[in-house]
C-alpha cells in the first residue's frame, strides 16, 4: 500500500478510536467500534496478513458487534443524559492515556524492540502459511481455543437463561429477598 | 513499507485511546468496547512486528487472540444482561455490592 | 490487471514516468466504474422487471408490459420515478446514520464484483483469498441493515432490522461451513483456481463430485436465499406484518439503493454457487481465439448465474413464508450439523480419492437426470390431470 494511505488509514482509526469513547450514545459508540476494526482490518491486509485481516471483518463486523448491538438494544439503552464521568476522572483518565501512549512509544520504538528486518518469505500470510504454522507449532493451542470456545458457550447459555420456573428473575429476586 | 514506527505509535495511540475509556467511561457496555479496542491496538502490534521479522507467528497469536475476544465478548455480554436483569442498571459506578 | 497497467504506463497515455500508484487507482476506478455501471446496475434494474414477469407468468397474469416491448423498460421508468420522489428524512429518526445506512449496503453489494470470474481473464482481482473476501464483505450488510433499522426509530423498522440481522448472523455460519468442502478439494481460495479445479461437463462439476458437496450446495443456496431476504425467508420485510421492514421509512433514491442491493444480491448469490459447484466459466476449448473463448466463456458463466436467479424467482413465486422459530430451526439443528458433516465426509473422500472419484461424477450426474426427468414427469401428469389449459407462449 503506498504511504499515504497508511496514514490516512491510521488518522481514520484513531478518530474513529476516539469516536467510541467520547460518544454519549451506546449506539455511536458500537458504530464508530465498527469503524475502527474495519480500518485496523485494511491496516492488517496491508501488512501481508491477507487471511487474518479478513477473518477480522467476519469475525467482528458479522458476529461480535451484532451480538453487542443485540444486547444494546436487548436492555434497551438510551443517551446517556448525565455526565459520562467525574471531571476529576475525566482529566485523570486522558492524563493516564497520554503519559501510557508516550510511555508506550517509547518502549516500543524500534531501536529498543531490535528488530531483525528480513524481506518476507514467499507465501507469506497466505491460508497455506497460517494453517502450516497453526496445524504445527500451535497444534495444542488450537486444540486447546475449541475447549475455550465450548466453555463459552456454556457459560454464556448458563448466564442468560432465566432460571426454571420463574418467567421474570425480578419477581424470584423479590421472594428471595 | 511504511517505518515500523509509524505503525508502533499508532498500535500505542490506540491502545491507550482504549485505557482511556475504561477509566472515563462508567457504562459498562462502553468499556467493554474499549477492551476490544486495546486487544485490537496490541493485534496490529503483532502483524507489523511479524511482518517486518517476516515471521508467521505474530498472525498466529493475532489469531489466537480473536478467538479469545470472541468467548470474552460472548461471555461478558451474559454477564451484563444478567447484571440488567438482577440490578436494571449498566452504570459501573451503581454496581456497590461488592464495594468495601 | 498488473501488465494492463504496465501497459498503460509504457504506452506513455499518462505521459512520461507517471507516479505508478496513481495509474493503478485510475485504472483500478475506471474499471470497477465500468463493471458497476454496465453489468451490476442494469442486472439488478432488469431483473425487477424479469421477476415481475415471471411471477405474472407463474400465477396466471399478465405482469408490466406497457413501457417498451413486452414492459422492457419498466425498470428505467421505476428508476425515474423513484429518483424523482422526495427524500424524507423522519424527524425523530437519527439523521446522520439514517443517511448513511444505505451506502453501506450499497458497499457490501458493490465489494464482491471485484472478485467476479466472468471468464478466464474478464476478472478485477483475482485474489488468492478470493472466495473468503466474498464472504467477509457480504457480511458487511447487516450493519448497514441494523443501521436502517435503528436510525428509522420505527418499530417496525427495528423489528425487520433485528429480524435480518438475526437471520444473516445464523446463516453465514452453515454458508460458510458449506465453502469448505469445496476449499478442501481444490486447496485453494481463489475464484479462478476453484473454477480451474473443476471441468466443462456436468460430470466434472463440484456439484456432482460426491455425494457431500450436493448437499453442500443445496445448503449454501438455501442459506444464501437467507442471507439475501429473500422468499420464503423474507421475514425481516414480511409485508403483511412489517411493511417493508427495515427500509420502511425510506423513499426516494436512498429506498432504491436497498432495493438494488436486494435485487443485484441475486447476481452474487448465483455466481458464488456457479462458481463454487457449477463450474464457473468452464466451455469446451473450440477456438485458439482468445476473444471468442472469452465471450464464449462470459455467456457459460451467465447463463448459469441466470438460472440460478430463475430459480429464486421460482422459489418465491411458489413458497409461503416460513415462521421465525422454523427459520432458526431449520439453520441450527439442521443445516449446521449436516454442514459439519458434508465438511468431515469431503475431507474422507478427498484422503481416500486425492483426484476424485470420476464414476461418483457420472453416476450422480445420472442421478440427477432422472430426478429432473421425475419431476417433469410429475408436473406434466398433474397438469393433465387438473385438464388446464397451458399457454406456453410467455408473451402476452
Amino acid at each position: 500500500m503506498p504511504p499515504f494511505l497508511y496514514i490516512f488509514l491510521g488518522a481514520l482509526a484513531i478518530v474513529s478510536a476516539l469516536g467510541v469513547i467520547v460518544q454519549r450514545n451506546p449506539i455511536h459508540s458500537l458504530l464508530a467500534l465498527i469503524a475502527t476494526l474495519m480500518t485496523v482490518a485494511v491496516l492488517f491486509i496491508g501488512e501481508d496478513a491477507v487471511v487474518v485481516g479478513f477473518l477480522q471483518i467476519i469475525v467482528y463486523a458479522g458476529a461480535i458487534m451484532v451480538l453487542f448491538l443485540f444486547v444494546i438494544w436487548l436492555l434497551n439503552l438510551q443517551v446517556e443524559t448525565g455526565p459520562t464521568g467525574h471531571l476529576a476522572l475525566k482529566l485523570f483518565g486522558s492524563l493516564t492515556a497520554a503519559l501510557l501512549a508516550t510511555e508506550l512509544f517509547f518502549i516500543l520504538a524500534p531501536p529498543h524492540l531490535q528488530v531483525k528486518f528480513t524481506h518476507e518469505p514467499v507465501g507469506y500470510g497466505s491460508l497455506a502459511s497460517l494453517a502450516g504454522k497453526l496445524f504445527t507449532d500451535y497444534l495444542v493451542a488450537f486444540e486447546v481455543t475449541s475447549v475455550l470456545l465450548l466453555a463459552a458457550v456454556v457459560g454464556s447459555v448458563a448466564l442468560a437463561r432465566r432460571l426454571p420456573g420463574t418467567d421474570d428473575p425480578r419477581a424470584a429476586r423479590k421472594t428471595a429477598s | 513499507m511504511i517505518p515500523l514506527t509509524y505503525m508502533m505509535s499508532l498500535s500505542a495511540i490506540i491502545f491507550a485511546i482504549g485505557v482511556a475509556g475504561v477509566i472515563i467511561r462508567r457504562n459498562i457496555l462502553v468499556m467493554f468496547m474499549s477492551i476490544e479496542l486495546m486487544l485490537n491496538a496490541v493485534n496490529l502490534a503483532f502483524i507489523a512486528i511479524g511482518s517486518r521479522l517476516g515471521s508467521m507467528d505474530g498472525q498466529v497469536i493475532v489469531f489466537f487472540v480473536m478467538t479469545v475476544a470472541a468467548a470474552e465478548a460472548a461471555v461478558g455480554l451474559g454477564i451484563i444482561i444478567s447484571i440488567f436483569r438482577n440490578r436494571e442498571t449498566v452504570h459501573a459506578d451503581d454496581l456497590t455490592l461488592m464495594r468495601w | 490487471m498488473q501488465t494492463l497497467i504496465q501497459n498503460l504506463i509504457a504506452s506513455g497515455a499518462f505521459g512520461k514516468n507517471p507516479p505508478r500508484d496513481l495509474v493503478a487507482a485510475i485504472v483500478v476506478f475506471v474499471m470497477s466504474l465500468v463493471v458497476f455501471l454496465a453489468i451490476a446496475l442494469p442486472f439488478a434494474g432488469i431483473v425487477t422487471w424479469v421477476e415481475r414477469r415471471v411471477w405474472a407468468r407463474i400465477q396466471s397474469r399478465v405482469g408490466p408490459n406497457r413501457v417498451g416491448p413486452q414492459g422492457f423498460l419498466q425498470w428505467l421508468a421505476d428508476g425515474v420515478k423513484i429518483v424523482c420522489k422526495e427524500d424524507i428524512v423522519p424527524d425523530e429518526a437519527d439523521a446522520r446514520l439514517f443517511k448513511l445506512a444505505p451506502f453501506l449496503v450499497m458497499l457490501a453489494f458493490t465489494l464482491p464484483w471485484a472478485v467476479m470470474p466472468f471468464s478466464s481473464s474478464l476478472i478485477l482481482a483475482d485474489l488468492n483469498v478470493g472466495i473468503l473476501y466474498m464472504t467477509a464483505v457480504t457480511a458487511l450488510t447487516v450493519v448497514g441493515v441494523l443501521m436502517a433499522g435503528w436510525a428509522s426509530n420505527n418499530k417496525w423498522s427495528l423489528i425487520g432490522g433485528v429480524r435480518s440481522a438475526a437471520q444473516i448472523v445464523s446463516y453465514e455460519i452453515p454458508a460458510g461451513l458449506s465453502i469448505f468442502p469445496v476449499v478442501l478439494m481444490t486447496g485453494t481460495l481463489s475464484m479462478q483456481g476453484i473454477i480451474r479445479g473443476q471441468g466443462w461437463a456436468p460430470q466434472h462439476w463440484f456439484l456432482f463430485a460426491n455425494p457431500f458437496t450436493f448437499v453442500a450446495a443445496n445448503i449454501l443456496y438455501m442459506s444464501s436465499l437467507a442471507e439475501a431476504n429473500r422468499t420464503p425467508f423474507d421475514l425481516p420485510e414480511a409485508e403483511s406484518e412489517l411493511v417493508a421492514g427495515f427500509a420502511t421509512e425510506y423513499s426516494g433514491w436512498r429506498y432504491a439503493c436497498f432495493s438494488m442491493a436486494e435485487w443485484g444480491n441475486l447476481f452474487i448469490i448465483g455466481a458464488i454457487i456457479t462458481t463454487l459447484f457449477l463450474g464457473g466459466w468452464q466451455f469446451p476449448h473450440v477456438t485458439n481465439n482468445v476473444v471468442a473463448m472469452n465471450v464464449l466463456e462470459l455467456i457459460t458463466f451467465s447463463v448459469k448465474v441466470l438460472f440460478l436467479v430463475f430459480l429464486s424467482m421460482w422459489i418465491r413465486a411458489t413458497l409461503p413464508r416460513v415462521r421465525i422459530d422454523q427459520l432458526m430451526t431449520a439453520c441450527w439443528k439442521y443445516f449446521v450439523p449436516i454442514s459439519f458433516v458434508n465438511m468431515i465426509g469431503t475431507a474422507v473422500w478427498v484422503a481416500i480419492w486425492p483426484d476424485g472419484n470420476v464414476a461418483m461424477g457420472y453416476i450422480m450426474f445420472a442421478g440427477a437426470i432422472a430426478l429432473g426427468a421425475i419431476f417433469i414427469q410429475r408436473v406434466i401428469y398433474y397438469l393433465r390431470r387438473s385438464q388446464m389449459e397451458v399457454y406456453l407462449n410467455p408473451t402476452i
